[in-house]
């Protein structure tokens, strides 16, 4: 396949940036998305010029690390994969495509493609966990869990902190991160003893940060890799509102 | 004489951890916030050891090169977590666990540190689940249980097909705490470029921020290595990206022993490689081996016609299909250890029975699973992994079986490392996949994770106190110190000098010419010859690196080429010795496969009587043939035999 790149390219955090126009020619439908730009890249250093700068790292769709808006949508054309998921065959030969990295105020590029997100640590450090250090911990099979509870904390439990949400909610909020955070713990026996102070932390530590208000477009749901649902937003609120009330 | 002390406590096996821990030295509480460690890696192995440490008073930094800890390559561990629990009530046992991982490790592993590691699986379980990971449980609400290789219990604790992932943001979870405390601090896109010593012992690290491209320096009374293994030195492996072996490498050469490099375990079940474009290979977890058969077509002319795609796999009818683990290896069938099932699908496909376009591929198939158990079953089991597959691949695993061939997957060897997980250099310990400790020759499916957790939360936080406890009266060093200032030189010389090459041809060239001398000599049939000729062309291909190399751009902001320059470097060199401890090693053991060594059914032929040892290289500088050193391994408490899984 024969394809055009229209990139953003941006020097560093304060610079301005601007789109590039690439041609890679003789792709492989099998190839992968970042496969392609890896070869792009090889093509642009063979020329002297300085490769585009993009995250990456497993490959397989569960770091969260890779994050192209590719053709106005956050991981691209195809359902329920990350861009290092996405081939090429989901393209047409002689397709333009754009490729642009997350936008967000709580998000800053820091290169090209390259985005800093170190909010989403910030809100997990803000109360995403169950607080138990090292040791003196019961017997695993001492707290039975029902079935159900613990298939739904696991589908809450899933998300690879990537923020396609973000990226793909006009607001910029991180609503889906943080209630699938909250919603796996608040399903789980072990997470109910904090769940009280952990949503009012962490939702507080979302608002500081400069993310957007959710207004329930769902834009998130269906844009995010690993389909986490809108349900716990949902829980989440009535946490919340629990939580404020008492 | 050996310099090597492993320092493995005395008494009975099964009693020298308690020992152990009953008689070490501890640091008391005022002492521990005088204390800094350093540790390098947020994988399972850094995270649970800084949140522990974190948690336990004593001040920590931790470092990874990704934007958050919770990236690091163990997120992508797929099939399960070991620990002998015995909660299905079939026989498992601390013995037996420890049995199955001594043998599963071609008797080449250190009893009383897989004994420890066997003993404290249990509390990892436990821990894990305090903490929230959402293991699958079975209708009762209580913890399920699946098999992996090598092993005739189920002992195999999972979360889907995304075990790593959760029991890693387990850890994250953890140490987010520990950060949030001030107990760490968290030090992200930062890559340790060198070790520093200070008299002799690790005193800190120099560090290069990948967004600014400043170098740092900072100080630690004890420096922790978890920075993972070294499989990508092969180019394609299923490792991450950033996956590499720069920091066991700097330690190596500033005098931390490596202990076993060819112990590299190529793994069974990958997608097979497709493309010369490809960057990585993706695993296909080994829990699909519970219900999954793996087949060639019985005729050579049926294989043939299927690489031509004059035939499709669901045309070969039963009778004509060659499920040739189950044939060889009848007691264990689908079930054998990693290397032994790699090994039998590289023999049938170098026969020509292969199929797949390439003929490197064998069938793993699901028809009959899904007769049996319905295929609602199948896809709760796997369903993100069929996915995976058909994404890739494009092609329906439940309709047709999935193409697999064996991959480079996960290395043995790594840094020697004695009972307290303290490496030859004094102050400076290992943990996780960097280590050489607990798996031999060859790591049985879902030990990996439990090494990195046990390490982190239940071996270091206790080992470090006995070295530390003789700190105490050391205050903080300054990074003004003379040793901290030449180490900082040596590296922005080592990085001045891959920018100034100049040459024509980028990392990723090398790197793959590296992969391709390591895949062809260094891979899974080696022999004398092969291994010699491997160790020239690397010796060249580092020639042609140092002139022919070209790094775009500049060391300040951001440069991944340079990243990856650095680790390249050091692969290179990492290849060469990975050869040269295959070439010593006149033997077939485990993940070492020698073909002057096998019985004559096919089989890896050990030589205890030459080679029952760990094989620690000492660095003795640049372009110098490296010392090997052995430490004895003695086996009281098992039985050594030939591995018999029929
Ligand atoms: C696809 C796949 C599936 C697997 N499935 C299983 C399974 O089901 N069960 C099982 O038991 N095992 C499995 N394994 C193996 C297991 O995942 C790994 O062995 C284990 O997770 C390694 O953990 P670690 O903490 O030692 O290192 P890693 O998780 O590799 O972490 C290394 C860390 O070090 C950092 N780092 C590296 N170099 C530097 C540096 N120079 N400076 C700063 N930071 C650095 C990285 O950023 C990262 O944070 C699997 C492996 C793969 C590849
Ligand atoms: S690179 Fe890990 S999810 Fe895409």
């Amino acid at each position: 396949m024969d394809l055009t790149l229209e990139i953003w390219r941006q020097e560093n955090p304060k610079a301005k940036g601007k789109f590039e126009t690439y041609k890679v020619q003789n792709i492989s439908p099998d190839c992968s998305f970042l496969e392609m730009l890896d070869i792009l890249n090889e093509s642009l250093i063979d020329k002297v010029q300085l490769p585009i700068n993009f995250d990456h790292d497993c490959r397989e769709g569960i770091c969260g690390m890779c994050s192209l808006y590719i053709n106005g949508r956050p991981h691209g054309p195809d359902n329920e994969v990350t861009t290092c998921q996405l081939h090429m065959r989901k393209f047409k030969d002689g397709d333009t495509i754009t490729i642009e990295p997350w936008r967000s105020k709580a998000f800053p590029i820091i290169k090209d493609l390259m985005i800093n997100r170190n909010a989403f640590d910030q809100i997990i450090q803000a109360g995403g966990y169950i607080s138990v250090t090292t040791g003196g911990v019961p017997d695993a099979n001492s707290i039975p869990i029902n079935r159900n509870d613990a298939e739904l904390a696991m589908d809450a439990s899933a998300c690879i902190g990537c923020g396609a949400c973000v990226s793909a909610c006009k607001n910029a909020s991180a609503m889906l991160f943080v209630a699938a955070k909250v919603s796996q713990f608040a399903l789980l026996p072990q997470g109910k003893i904090e769940a009280k102070d952990r949503v009012k932390a962490m939702v507080a530590k979302m608002d500081e940060l400069g993310f957007g208000n959710c207004s329930n477009t769902f834009a998130c749901e269906a844009e995010c890799p690993k389909k986490i649902s809108v349900s716990n937003i949902a829980r989440m609120n009535r946490e919340f509102l629990c939580a404020n009330i008492s | 004489m050996t310099k090597l002390n492993s320092k493995i406590p005395k008494g009975n096996l099964a009693d020298k951890w308690t020992n152990y821990k009953s008689h070490q030295n501890l640091v008391n509480p005022p002492n521990k916030p005088k204390l800094d460690i350093i540790v390098v890696g947020t994988g399972l192995a850094g995270a649970s050891a800084a949140a522990s440490l974190g948690a336990m008073g004593f001040k920590v930094k931790i470092f990874c090169i990704s934007d958050s800890p919770r990236r690091a390559h163990s997120i992508a561990a797929q099939g399960g977590i070991n620990a002998s629990k015995n909660y299905p009530n079939d026989g498992d046992s601390v013995y037996r666990l420890f049995y199955d991982t001594i043998k599963g490790g071609d008797y080449r592993a250190r009893e009383a540190n897989v004994y420890r590691l066997a003993e404290v699986s249990g509390s990892i379980i436990d821990q894990c689940v305090a903490q929230g990971v959402p293991f699958a449980r079975d209708y009762s609400g209580l913890l399920d249980n699946r098999s992996f290789g090598g092993a005739q219990v189920s002992r195999t604790f999972y979360a889907r097909g995304q075990t790593g992932q959760q029991l890693l943001l387990g850890a994250y979870g953890a140490l987010s705490h520990q950060i949030k405390l001030g107990n760490v601090k968290l030090y992200n896109r930062s890559e340790m470029l060198d070790l520093v010593l200070v008299e002799g012992k690790a005193r800190g690290i120099i560090s290069r921020n990948v967004v600014t491209g400043e170098l740092e320096k900072h100080f630690g009374h004890a420096v922790v290595i978890a920075t993972g293994g070294y499989g990508n030195v092969y180019f394609l492996s299923t490792n991450a990206m950033n996956s590499n072996s720069s920091a066991a490498w700097q330690i190596y050469k500033k005098g931390a022993f490596f202990a076993n490099p060819s112990y590299v375990q190529i793994h069974p079940t990958c997608i097979p490689v497709h493309g010369d474009y490809q960057s990585k290979l993706t695993l296909m977890s080994e829990s699909l081996r519970n219900d999954g058969r793996i087949w060639v077509p019985k005729n050579k002319e049926d294989a043939e016609k299927i690489r031509k795609k004059q035939l499709k796999a669901n045309d070969i009818k039963e009778e004509e299909r060659d499920y040739f683990l189950e044939r060889r290896y009848p007691a264990f069938g689908n079930l054998v250890p990693r290397d032994v099932a790699s090994r039998a699908a590289k023999e049938r496909c170098d026969a020509g029975f292969g199929v797949g376009n390439t003929g490197l591929a064998v069938y793993l198939d699901f028809a009959a699973a899904i007769k049996r158990l319905g295929k609602d079953v199948i896809e709760e089991r796997y369903g993100n992994l069929f996915q995976m597959y058909e994404k890739i691949v494009d092609e329906n695993p439940y309709e047709n079986p999935m193409m697999i061939y064996p991959a480079v997957h996960y290395t043995m060897g790594g840094v020697w490392v004695d009972y307290e997980l303290q490496t030859t250099i004094e102050g400076l310990f290992c943990a996780g996949e960097a280590n050489f400790s607990d798996h031999g020759a060859n790591r049985l499916g879902a030990s990996a994770l439990m090494q990195g957790l046990s390490d982190g939360y239940f071996v270091l936080p206790y080992t470090i106190q006995n070295y530390l406890s003789k700190e105490i009266k050391v205050p903080r060093m300054s990074t003004d110190l003379p040793e901290f200032n030449k180490t900082l030189e040596e590296v922005k010389g080592r990085l001045n000098k891959l920018m100034s090459i100049s040459g024509n041809k980028s990392v990723d060239y090398f790197h793959k010419k590296l992969g391709h001398i390591m895949w062809e000599y260094v891979g899974m049939g080696r022999t004398k010859e092969g291994l010699s000729k491997a160790v020239e062309l690397i010796r060249e291909l580092k020639k042609d690196y140092w002139s022919d190399l070209r790094v775009p751009g500049d060391m300040n902001g951001v440069n991944t080429e340079l990243e990856k320059a650095t680790r390249v470097a050091d692969f290179i060199e990492l290849g060469e010795l990975i050869a040269l401890d295959a070439l010593q090693r006149n033997e077939s053991c485990g993940g070492h496969f020698r073909e002057e060594y096998q019985t004559p059914e096919g089989e890896a032929l050990r030589n205890d009587n030459d080679f029952m040892f760990v094989g620690a290289w000492e660095y003795k500088g640049e372009d110098q043939m490296p010392e090997l050193h052995k430490e004895p391994l003695n086996y009281e408490a098992i039985e050594v035999k030939q591995r018999d899984y029929k």
